[in-house]
């Protein structure tokens, strides 16, 4: 991978040999800026995400568009971000120069979807250092603007994004039209091509049965709200993600508030959910997010999918108080790490699942002892 | 259970989707949620609406009731990339800028279901922003223009020709 950060393209070798340094100190190095802090409401709220979807006129979207299409969609936003005062830092990152493994982690990262590097020719993705703001080229649309934050900072969030969509739109030709807005290759983002999400963390209401209340509830507000990993309304790892669905008829401000006024009441009801465990089962609770941090602390072989669960119960430890003495990013920063393709990053090595499974296991609990 | 996709392998993931109190349910062996994108909620950076589209596009009503001679044909083709508008309702995705206008009538009921609403409000871009319909006017009348001299109209080329300066002239003051 070409990166210009030295001390960001943390090889595995760099892992070996600078073992004395303490793992505390490489993921420092490794993680991208949303993993590290907590932010606003972290306690519920893990990250929130803007994107902002653009076309370049008179150029085919790309699933139709011809390589020399491509190719000149990546050199005119390589140049608008040249250009720009603004965006000059920004690094380019042609992805067919990328290894296969570390376009894993630029998807494990959140920084480009699935989708973009399943094919990687004229693709390209383009990152601030911090990797707080994202540009994917050529994914479903010619440009596709992210900006991500820990913690509830959709302000924050949609503020850079709008920055970082200006700072290209001097330099480029967008698709754009009076009535209907910026056009996309798919009617679902045509108009403002903003979709905010929030990633929750809710375990008290999955412990209590409420999610699917709650998320049928918000569901009739025009947000989109995904669970993974379960059966049902159930996840593993008790994380969902809202989303505005509606992306037309509303301006951007708009479209945050009333994402904000839902994901608040989300936050509201957890919270509510937490202290009414522990108020009325508090031995229970306890007991459980204990025995997570021991299985964690100990295990030998553990699946990304018992991994997250897991940690799900001891970070509902931490932010209880149960748990004391454990920084709760730790949580978000495990998460990431314990990915298949980091994983393999950080040991240097192809691995097959079981010995993932090893890797992941000494990996938690060595961050663990760290705390 | 058995996977929704392959009808194959166990399914064991298992992803729901709540869009306006409208519960879809989806069961997957790990492969095919992957092939799908689906699997990798940190890979996947945000709810696929793109799926939720099939559902929505109606294949236009054949063979019911009167057929209309209409003088208003909806367009089958745009005109710039040549996305045939079938093409769109098996894949959800235009071919370009342009297929929005040529496709208008179809799309215009398809944007309401999606998003109760056909007008944009929110952000226009700065550098455009006002000068993009003088831009517009200007592109149409210039392609008038070459008619009229095709066809040797020159009194009213030199109208239209009035008309094209008049019109850059506010763009530069705009500019
Ligand atoms: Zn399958
Ligand atoms: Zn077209």
């Amino acid at each position: 991978m070409r990166r210009v950060e030295g001390g960001k393209d943390l090889t595995a070798r760099n892992y070996r040999v600078v073992r004395s340094m303490s793992l505390k100190d490489i993921i420092e190095k490794t993680l991208s800026a949303w993993m590290k802090d907590g932010g606003p409401e972290a306690d519920v709220v893990l990250s929130t995400r803007i994107r902002v979807a653009r076309n370049l006129n008179n150029v085919p979207f790309p699933h139709v568009a011809s390589d020399a299409d491509l190719k000149g969609v990546v050199d005119a936003v390589r140049d608008a971000v040249k250009r720009s005062p603004t965006l000059a830092s920004l690094q380019v990152l042609d992805l067919a120069e990328v290894s296969p493994l570390d376009r894993q982690i630029l998807v494990e990262k959140h920084l480009v979807s699935p989708q973009h590097i399943g094919q990687v020719k004229n693709r390209a993705v383009i990152l601030r250092k911090d990797e707080v703001v994202s540009i994917m080229i050529n994914e479903e649309d010619h440009i596709r603007i992210q900006t991500i934050f820990p913690g509830f900072q959709p302000e924050k969030a949609w503020e850079l994004c709008n920055e970082v969509d200006d700072g290209l739109e001097r330099g480029l030709d967008y698709a754009f039209d009076e009535k209907i807005g910026y056009l996309t290759a798919c009617p679902t983002n045509v108009g403002t091509g903003l979709r905010a999400s929030v990633m929750m963390h809710l375990p008290a209401l999955a412990v209590t049965n409420q999610v699917g209340r709650v998320l049928s509830t918000v569901s009739h507000l025009g947000i989109a709200v995904r669970g993974l990993y379960g059966e049902g309304t159930e996840s593993s790892g008790n994380i969902y993600q809202l989303s505005n669905q509606v992306t037309l008829g509303r301006t951007e401000e708009d479209i945050l508030e009333n994402i904000k006024g839902v994901a608040r009441q989300i936050i509201d009801q957890e919270r509510g959910a937490r202290s009414y465990l522990m108020r009325e089962t508090r031995r229970q609770l306890e007991d459980r997010v204990y025995r997570a941090y021991g299985i964690l602390a100990n295990a030998r072989m553990i699946t990304s999918e018992e991994a997250l669960r897991l940690l799900s119960d001891v970070r509902l430890g931490i932010d209880t108080g149960l748990i004391p003495g454990i920084d709760r990013k730790i949580f978000n920063e495990l998460m990431v790490l314990t990915r298949p393709a980091y994983l393999q990053k950080l040991m240097g090595r192809e691995l097959s699942p079981p010995e993932r499974d090893v890797e992941r296991a000494s990996f938690i609990r060595e961050r663990i002892k760290e705390g | 259970m058995i996977c929704d996709e392959c009808k194959k392998r166990p399914a064991n993931v298992h992803l729901t989707k709540i869009i306006n109190g409208h519960k879809t349910e989806m069961h997957l062996c790990e492969e095919c949620a992957r092939a799908k994108g689906e699997l990798d909620f940190f890979g996947a950076p945000e709810f696929s609406f793109h799926n939720l589209l099939a559902g929505l596009i109606h294949p236009e009503p054949m063979g019911i009731g009167m057929t209309m001679p209409s003088p208003y044909r909806t367009p089958r083709k745009c005109e710039t990339c040549g996305l045939d508008y079938t093409d769109f309702t098996q894949s959800g995705f235009l071919g370009c800028s342009n297929c929005y206008a040529d496709f208008h009538q179809q799309l215009e009921p398809l944007l309401r279901r999606i998003h109760g609403s056909t007008r944009h409000v929110g952000k226009v871009p700065g550098r455009t922003s006002g000068t993009l319909k003088i831009r517009k006017d200007i592109e149409s009348l210039r392609a008038e223009l070459q008619k009229c001299i095709a066809r040797e109209e020159y009194e009213k080329a030199a109208e239209i020709r009035d008309r094209i300066h008049e019109l850059e002239g506010k763009l530069n003051e705009s500019a």
